[in-house]
């Protein structure tokens, strides 16, 4: 039933146009007393997983805001909880933001009230996948690249290419990679193929990976065809892939930085790498709902993501990167400019940010997501 | 002094029972009423929404659901790739009921005709006690126990036996690098996990089947074979049944085992999960919603055809 509502928002938006008139805020208040917020589990951490990790309770102190969480799954658990009502702020992925905006979830956001705008990096102010028609619908939080993962015992070097994963091929320690790669288990994957594509072959013109012709559309899937010859079992659950890496003899897999730390951190021998074609990734931003019913606190918030240990703590415990590029040399928290290295910091060009594939796209008409979805289901099924 | 053979009433509570009373139709409306809601309104109503749903079909170009009455979405169903699902799903589902009720079949007898005692006690416990743990946690240590660096890969080297599971793994339909990623091990877990619903209702059903009618079996001159042939099997039938409804409908439905164990081929579940996420195809995921209903009747009719009932 969320889903249907959630249709039934995009439908309506759709019927309406995307008119972003609504009014956001131009002077700020006292604090309400509290903040709700829909997030990512891990995203805002007050000490309580791990002590060393919390950048909530000094906001608390300092603003009389209490910070109250609401951890969601997945994107479309974002999107029908901001559709219910309730919360003042998300942390909307790129799949979820400018559906929020065209549902008329969240309001724009004044940036002349966060003192800290000035602080974000560059390359994200005006990204798209929250800015529309000049409007920011909200303020950057996190990004992160979608890594190759890969065995230091087998690879000797970073493997240069992601054909490791696409291609049956003889790996360094002279067998080959059938059954020792894995793939990710969402049609989004289907990018990862595109993008392969792009740089090896050209002639099918493909431009950005998430909006494909039809033709373009075939030949990522034939791609992933062949591939599955070569995955024994698709990754969907990160701790399902960290197991993998250790008890399944899987030597490479498309991956996060997460699992990369964390498998790193069990003294197993992995590493990760942005092959030469580039790769996917992520880019999650702070949005506030429309009808938020405490705005100050909002805005102290987004603020406080920008201004405080936040930025510099998460990029750390997510393995993600922060949005403030000073954070990784500020020492206002655990990253250093290596750990930000790591994390993929210095990629950013090379990473193409997940957008949901949509019909209506800059060559005309492309495979929507839905079409992706069922086509996936029958390329592991082995069609 | 004599008290009056009828006393007034004494406020609202006196006048509610006299109405009871006077019209007990009142009470039973009253006392049915709720289960009645939830049954109508929110179980069968749920199925109604999802049934139409699945008659509606997601607009090809904007991707959006459009609320007209179509069988567009069934056709799409039909598809080599859809109907590869619902056919791995209802193989999957029947040999783990197959499996269930040959491995269940032995189990729930001892426990329902020998067992005394503490040992009937530990029966029961050791049926339940699986059911009692996590269900992730049986599924994730599994998944760790098939594992190519797993308990069951270790021992096979240890002992010279790896080229069991190597040939298990040849045969087709059960390809894998590993028990784990092979159909097979999805098999074995998912006949794991399900196996005590089928043991809890045959136990029940072999109970109820009275000693006499062995003992005049044996007494009209059947062999062993034959009493459990015409008299045990017939009676326990029903139990059987229910069992494997259990068993056959669990695995139909069930989204989670496949994604840990298994070559992540897409079961109906699954397919359902995804489906209705992001794709926001709503209509597909609710006419797949449907196969496991459409399957699980038709079964159900099959076995009344067959007699399963009979003994009830």
């Amino acid at each position: 039933m969320k889903t249907m509502k959630l249709m039934a928002t995009s439908a309506l938006a759709a019927l309406t146009g995307l008119s972003p008139a609504l009014a956001q805020v131009t002077e700020l208040g006292a604090g309400e007393g509290q903040v709700n917020i829909v997030a990512w589990p891990g995203y805002i951490e007050r000490g309580e997983t791990d002590k060393a990790f919390d950048w909530v309770t000094k906001f608390e102190e300092a603003t009389g805001c209490k910070v109250n969480v609401k951890t969601a799954n997945t994107s479309d658990e974002m999107v029908a909880l901001m559709n219910e009502g309730g919360f003042d702020l998300v942390t909307a992925s790129g799949d979820a933001s400018l559906r929020l905006v065209a549902g008329k979830r969240v309001q724009p956001v004044n940036t002349d009230l966060i003192p800290s705008w000035s602080k974000v990096d560059d390359r994200l102010k005006d990204a798209p996948w929250f800015t529309v028609e000049g409007t920011h619908y909200g303020v950057p939080y996190m990004w992160g690249p979608n890594v190759l993962m890969y065995n230091t015992e087998v690879f000797k070097e970073a493997p240069k290419s992601w054909s490791v994963v696409f291609e049956e091929q003889v790996l360094p320690d002279g067998q080959s990679n059938k059954g020792r790669v894995q793939a990710y288990d969402g049609p989004i994957h289907i990018a990862d193929a595109a993008q392969y594509l792009m740089a090896h072959k050209p002639d099918l013109g493909i431009t950005n990976p998430y909006e494909l012709s039809d033709a373009q559309y075939a030949a990522a899937l034939d791609l992933l065809r062949g591939q599955r010859m070569l995955v024994s079992r698709y990754w969907h659950d990160a701790f399902i892939q960290i197991d993998d890496f250790k008890n399944e003899g899987v030597v490479a897999s498309g991956s996060w930085p997460f699992q990369v730390n964390l498998l790193k951190a069990d003294g197993q021998p992995v590493a990760s790498t942005i092959p030469e074609e580039g790769a996917t990734g992520w880019a999650d931003t702070t949005m506030m709902h429309a009808e938020a019913e405490h705005p100050n606190c909002a805005y102290l918030w987004m603020e406080h993501t920008l201004s405080s240990n936040l930025q510099s703590d998460l990029a750390v415990w997510f393995g993600a990167n922060p949005s403030v590029p000073a954070a990784c040399t500020d020492g206002s928290g655990m990253s250093t400019k290596e750990s930000c290295h790591d994390n993929g910091m210095d990629d950013f060009d090379r990473i193409r940010f997940w957008t949901t594939p949509v019909s209506k796209c800059a060559q005309g008409e492309c495979v929507p997501y839905y079409r992706w979805v069922s086509d996936y289901i029958g390329v592991i099924g082995g069609r | 002094m004599i008290a009056p053979a009828i006393l007034p009433a004494r406020g609202a509570g006196d006048r509610l029972t006299g109405l009871f009373w006077r019209r007990p139709a009142v009470l039973v409306a009253l006392l049915i009423l709720p289960p009645l809601l939830w049954l109508g309104v929110i179980y069968l109503g749920a199925l109604a929404a999802l049934l139409l749903q699945s008659f509606y079909a997601i607009d090809e170009f904007s991707g959006i659901v459009v609320p007209e009455f179509t069988l567009k979405t069934y056709a799409e169903l039909l598809r080599a790739q859809n109907l590869d699902i619902i056919l791995r799903t209802a193989l999957m589902a029947a040999a783990v009921t197959l499996a269930s009720a040959v491995l269940a079949f032995p189990i729930a007898y001892y426990a329902a005709r020998y067992a005394r005692g503490g040992w009937k006690a530990a029966f029961y416990l050791g049926v339940m006690l699986p059911l009692w743990s996590s269900y992730l946690v049986k599924v994730y240590a599994w998944k760790l126990i098939l594992a190519k660096e797993g308990i069951l890969g270790w021992a096979a080297s240890a002992t010279g036996t790896g080229f069991l599971i190597d040939g298990l793994l040849a045969i087709p339909g059960f390809e894998g690098s590993s028990l784990s990623t092979s159909p097979f091990g999805t098999f074995l877990v998912f006949t794991y996990v399900w196996l005590p619903y089928m043991i809890l209702p045959m136990q029940a059903a072999l109970e109820r089947v009275p000693a006499s009618m062995l003992e005049a079996s044996a007494d009209l001159g059947a062999t062993r074979a034959q009493t459990f042939r015409t008299v045990v099997l017939p009676l326990a039938l029903p139990g059987v049944i229910a069992g494997s409804i259990f068993t056959f409908s669990l695995t139909l439905g069930d989204y989670i085992i496949p994604q840990i164990v298994g070559n992540s081929a897409n079961f109906i579940g699954m397919a359902v999960y995804q489906l209705q996420g992001t794709a926001g195809n709503i209509p597909l995921a609710a006419a797949f919603a449907v196969v496991p209903i459409v399957i699980m009747l038709a079964y159900l009719w099959l076995a009344k055809k067959a007699g399963a009932f009979d003994a009830l």
